[in-house]
């Protein structure tokens, strides 16, 4: 039967480049990097493609890219190595209220040694940039703002934070999670001023388990993870290299259709947008200048999770707020953030799109949650 | 507000009655170096390269850094592009400034006027739009000796630009107007940087790399090839000849006195280089060959390299010192990657005490020893051929 995958934001399927390249680095090319013979030489050689690649993704060198376990993990790297480092330069580090809990867990567990700001959402619903002018300063070493969010698909002011620590003459390193925009939106870390740049392989068609931290200098951070100098002694540990290779295949792929898929995605987004006024009292928790892929919407009066789950038995799949907040009980920190209310939140969906989606899976959406209003007992009766 | 990119050539806008051509070779290079960036529309006016793009994900600041390699080209400003009317330029340089504008203590506009039809001159437009932004603007004030922010208005002839970022071009003249050398590339500090200096006066490189597997190994060769990518950046597309080198240094070490090992590998290598040159219709060779820098480096060394071809050799560090040389590298991006650490041809069979005032007549007798001919042309035939 049909499947509507509309949850790509959790995670993606993995293509079939990614499939084959994994394949070939565990029955063939299946040596350690760090081997002197040549069956290390072959694999390092396919280590040194891959960053290659995913360096041309983001137009640096590939001298540029560490391979980590994934986000978290190049988060937790990117803003413990980065405190260690600059700690005796000052005493404050920024982040926003909306960012992911990797990023938002290592700024809370940072607040007993540091003055920690979370900048918030203004009246609209977006951070300001405003805010990050007030608040960056000469005792500010470490600014993290995410690309796009997770939940909401918003685009962050990432684009001003380097003239801003430039002008502010702050020694601040700044962190960009980049997982949910990269290969989405038009990106780089060069052109962004960033430092450090988290990215993520199973949002772009790669394998679970294996992610990437671009570092602008391997010497503006302190390694916080030890063992076998591997990743320039950055993330030791033997490479992933199934997962690199699987994931340099697909962020080569997604790089070259880069250009259509946006296209596409747009079009289809403002198909979805059409398409949703069919149905009664839907309020959109997007912004409308935000990434195409992401549409946070609230059916009002009916339950997420029950949505989710009714969406579920006809083969659509959405999630409620993000994947990853989902399990922890509670409301979703971002749309509390942006001020909405406990009606809007509690009736909130995420749908994701990604590239191998189109019309008819949107179609089957709308027909999901037309079956939704119907047949779900609403909060209200 | 579209953002734009304005190239200043240098010194090719000298070159009289060829300048045309130096112009549509540099457009050339310049259109190679931006094809990963994206499509936009290149012309050339009055010295000044504008580039505007023609595509969303075409990123301004990636083809900056891009330009900044691209020999013949002195200075670069990211600028808005406007209508050519006054309000529209203050509009803009509102818009686009706002950030540098917004944070800054002092500024000055500077307005530069090539279309005398605008019905303003360049004192009143810095006048009239320093006045516009000091009423927007309550941080700023004028300081036009040493402005934190310098506002350029240019008035050409189809457009007007605004801009605040200048960046420093890399100079010389464009790859291709100067001939052609062959580099000979080692994989240490000093070739690349050679190589660098010849490429930047406007000549194309190949590049020649002696390899001895298994005393050296696969890595060191992996390593010249990064080497050479990372000089493609400025120097364009390159051809690697990798040649396989281990059978003469064998017989070198086998027949010849172990004090002149070293002059007679080099002579052979020049000798081999001299053939891949001229067959590419190269015609000179480049080293990263300084004096006194190393034992076959020495004054009468050099003479006795020399002695073994006929094209020129050039070596344009020959001058300099190592930390000299050192800061270059670091520019070029190849510092990192030279100091990876893996044995290369010249360290391998190294004497204990090499000649460091050779006379040429001995090595000439030493080189005599082996089957010369046949080891040159068995090493010419079987090179590989990369192209970068």
């Amino acid at each position: 039967m049909n499947m509507a995958y509309l949850d790509n934001s959790a995670t993606t399927k993995v293509c079939d480049e990614a499939i084959s390249a994994a394949v070939e680095m565990m029955n063939i090319n299946f040596g350690n990097p760090s081997s002197l013979h040549c069956l290390g030489v072959n694999a390092e050689k396919q280590l040194s493609l891959s960053k290659s690649i995913i360096g041309e993704t983001l137009s640096c060198e590939r001298s540029n890219i560490i391979f980590t376990s994934g986000g978290t993990e190049s988060n937790n790297i990117a803003i413990f190595g980065a405190v260690k480092k600059k700690r005796r330069e000052g005493n404050k580090i920024i982040t926003t209220s909306i960012e992911h809990p990797s990023v938002l867990n290592c700024f809370k567990e940072l607040e007993k040694d540091f003055q920690v700001v979370y900048i918030k959402p203004d009246k609209d619903g977006k951070i300001p940039v405003s805010e990050f002018q007030k608040e960056i300063d000469e005792n500010t070493i470490l600014v993290s703002c995410m690309l796009v969010n997770n939940e909401t698909g918003e685009i962050l002011p990432c684009k001003f934070i380097k003239d801003i620590i430039k002008a502010k003459s702050s020694p601040a390193l700044f962190h960009i999670d980049a997982v949910q925009g990269y290969l989405k939106i038009p990106f780089n870390p060069t052109s962004y001023g960033a430092d450090l740049v988290t990215i993520s392989a199973h949002k772009i068609h790669g394998m679970k388990g294996c992610g990437a931290l671009y570092i602008k200098d391997k010497n503006i951070i302190s390694t916080t993870v030890f063992g076998g100098e591997q990743e320039q002694n950055i993330r030791s540990g033997t490479q992933n290299m199934p997962g690199i290779a699987a994931f340099s295949a697909a962020a080569k792929k997604g790089y070259e259709s880069i250009r259509e898929n946006f296209e596409y995605i747009k079009e289809l987004r403002a198909y979805l947008i059409n398409r949703l006024s069919e149905i009664s009292d839907i309020k959109i928790n997007s912004p409308s200048d935000g990434a195409n892929h992401i549409l946070n919407i609230s059916v009002m009066n009916l339950q997420s999770e029950v949505m989710l789950h009714h969406l579920e038995s006809m083969n659509v799949f959405v999630s409620a707020g993000s994947a990853c907040s989902s399990k922890n009980k509670g409301k979703s920190h971002v749309l509390t953030s942006m001020g909405l209310d406990n009606e809007r939140i509690n009736s909130a969906l995420r749908i994701s799109l990604c590239a191998d989606n189109d019309k008819e899976d949107i179609d089957m959406l709308i027909d999901g949650l037309k079956s939704c209003r119907k047949n779900l007992v609403g909060r209200k009766g | 507000m579209k953002e734009i990119i304005l190239c200043k050539l240098g010194e090719i806008v000298l070159k009289g009655l060829n300048r045309s051509a130096f112009e549509k070779l540099l457009i050339k290079n310049i259109k190679k170096s931006l094809s990963s960036v994206g499509t936009c529309d290149i012309s050339c006016k009055q010295s000044t390269i504008t580039i505007i793009p023609q595509d969303d994900f075409f990123d301004i600041d990636i083809a900056v850094s891009k330009l900044q390699k691209v020999f013949g080209i002195v200075a670069i400003s990211k600028a808005a592009l406007c209508e050519k009317d006054f309000s529209e330029i203050v509009k803009i340089a509102k818009e686009y400034l706002y950030l540098p504008l917004s944070m800054a203590k002092t500024f000055k506009v500077n307005a530069k006027r090539s279309d005398k039809e605008f019905p303003m001159n360049s004192p009143q437009i810095c006048a009239e739009l320093g006045g516009e932004l000091l009423e927007t603007f309550s941080n700023l004030s004028v300081d036009v000796k040493n402005p934190q922010v310098t506002v350029t208005v240019e008035i050409r002839d189809r457009f007007a630009f605004v801009s605040c970022e200048k960046f420093q071009g890399a100079g010389g003249m464009p790859i291709g107007s100067n001939g052609k050398c062959a580099l000979l590339l080692s994989g240490g500090i000093d070739s690349p940087v050679a190589g660098y200096m010849i490429a930047k006066r406007g000549v194309s490189l190949c590049c020649i790399h002696f390899y001895s597997y298994p005393y050296t190994s696969e890595r060191a060769k992996e390593k010249v090839l990064d080497l050479a990518k990372i000089m493609t950046d400025y120097c364009g597309e390159m051809k690697v000849f990798i040649v396989p080198f281990t059978k003469i240094q064998e017989e070198i070490k086998k027949n010849c006195k172990e004090e002149m090992f070293t002059l007679v590998m080099r002579r052979y290598m020049m000798k081999i280089a001299e053939k891949i040159a001229l067959s590419q219709n190269a015609s000179g060779l480049v080293t990263g060959e300084s004096i006194g820098q190393v034992a076959s480096q020495t004054l009468s060394a050099l003479a006795v390299t020399d002695d073994a071809v006929s094209i020129p050799v050039f070596r344009p560090v020959i001058g300099m010192d190592k930390e000299e040389i050192v800061q270059i590298s670091k520019k070029i991006n190849t510092f990192e990657t030279s100091i990876l650490p893996y044995e290369d041809c010249c360290t391998v069979f190294t004497p204990k005490h090499p000649k460091t005032k050779p006379v040429l007549k001995y090595v000439v007798y030493e080189e005599n020893k082996l089957d010369k001919e046949n080891l040159i042309n068995e090493a010419v035939e079987n090179v590989e051929v990369i192209i970068l």
